[in-house]
């Protein structure tokens, strides 16, 4: 039935995964601040999330955001439907309403994550390694 | 390439009596970050808002602007 197997396998995996994530590069190893704020915002909740890496393949963000309307990565889908971006889910973690869209339990410290704050990236990606 | 104040101009036109907040997020040129107020976000989930914002630009996001951060508000009296 598929003409569009890439965008067939991304609606699959949207409806099969209650939580996911596509961002650019892995949680493990974000290739972009915004991939990496939004990863960490997940795990400030301690939220289990499938992520894909958009970036082996040009054709999967082609198709992803022609599937959500939505022109930038990372997206976070929870239960089938698009939650946001970055900022979108940083707004949403502050407020509580990301714990209760996962379903898990608000922390008390999250003012004091590293993910609620959003910070200005580095014009440069140079690592302070004199000190 | 872009500048802050095309950006501001582009979505004060776009959207009904909005103000727009535009900044340089790098210095860069291509990161952008945009505070807006409009009524015309009223009763709308964050994704319609945002979505009513990157559709003032289209195929640039992603091109040109490489990236947008957006912070959305409706007008407290309106």
């Amino acid at each position: 039935m598929s003409d569009n197997p890439i965008r067939e396998a991304i609606a699959e995996a949207i409806r099969d995964n209650p939580t996911i994530l596509f961002m650019k590069g892995t949680p493990d190893a974000p290739a972009c601040g915004f991939s990496a704020r939004t990863v960490a915002a997940l795990q400030t909740l301690d939220a289990p999330f499938a992520a894909v890496d958009i970036l082996p393949d040009p054709r999967i963000r082609q198709e992803l955001s022609a599937l959500s309307n939505w022109p930038t990565i990372p997206q976070l889908f929870v239960k089938g439907e698009l939650v946001g971006g970055c900022d979108i889910v940083l707004e949403m973690l502050e407020s509580g309403e990301l714990a209760q869209a996962l379903g898990v339990e608000q922390p008390d410290d999250v003012e004091d994550g590293a993910a609620a704050a959003p910070t200005r990236p580095a014009p440069l990606g140079i690592e302070n390694r004199l000190s | 390439m872009p500048t802050t104040d095309e950006l501001k101009s582009r979505i004060e036109a776009a959207l009904p009596d909005s103000t727009a907040e535009v900044e340089d997020w790098t210095g860069g040129g291509d990161h952008f970050r945009a505070t807006v107020v409009s009524p015309a976000f009223a009763g709308l989930s964050r994704i319609q808002q945002h979505r009513l914002v990157y559709d003032v630009f289209g195929a640039e996001i992603g091109g040109a602007i490489h990236a947008l951060s957006l912070t959305t508000k409706v007008p407290e009296h309106s």
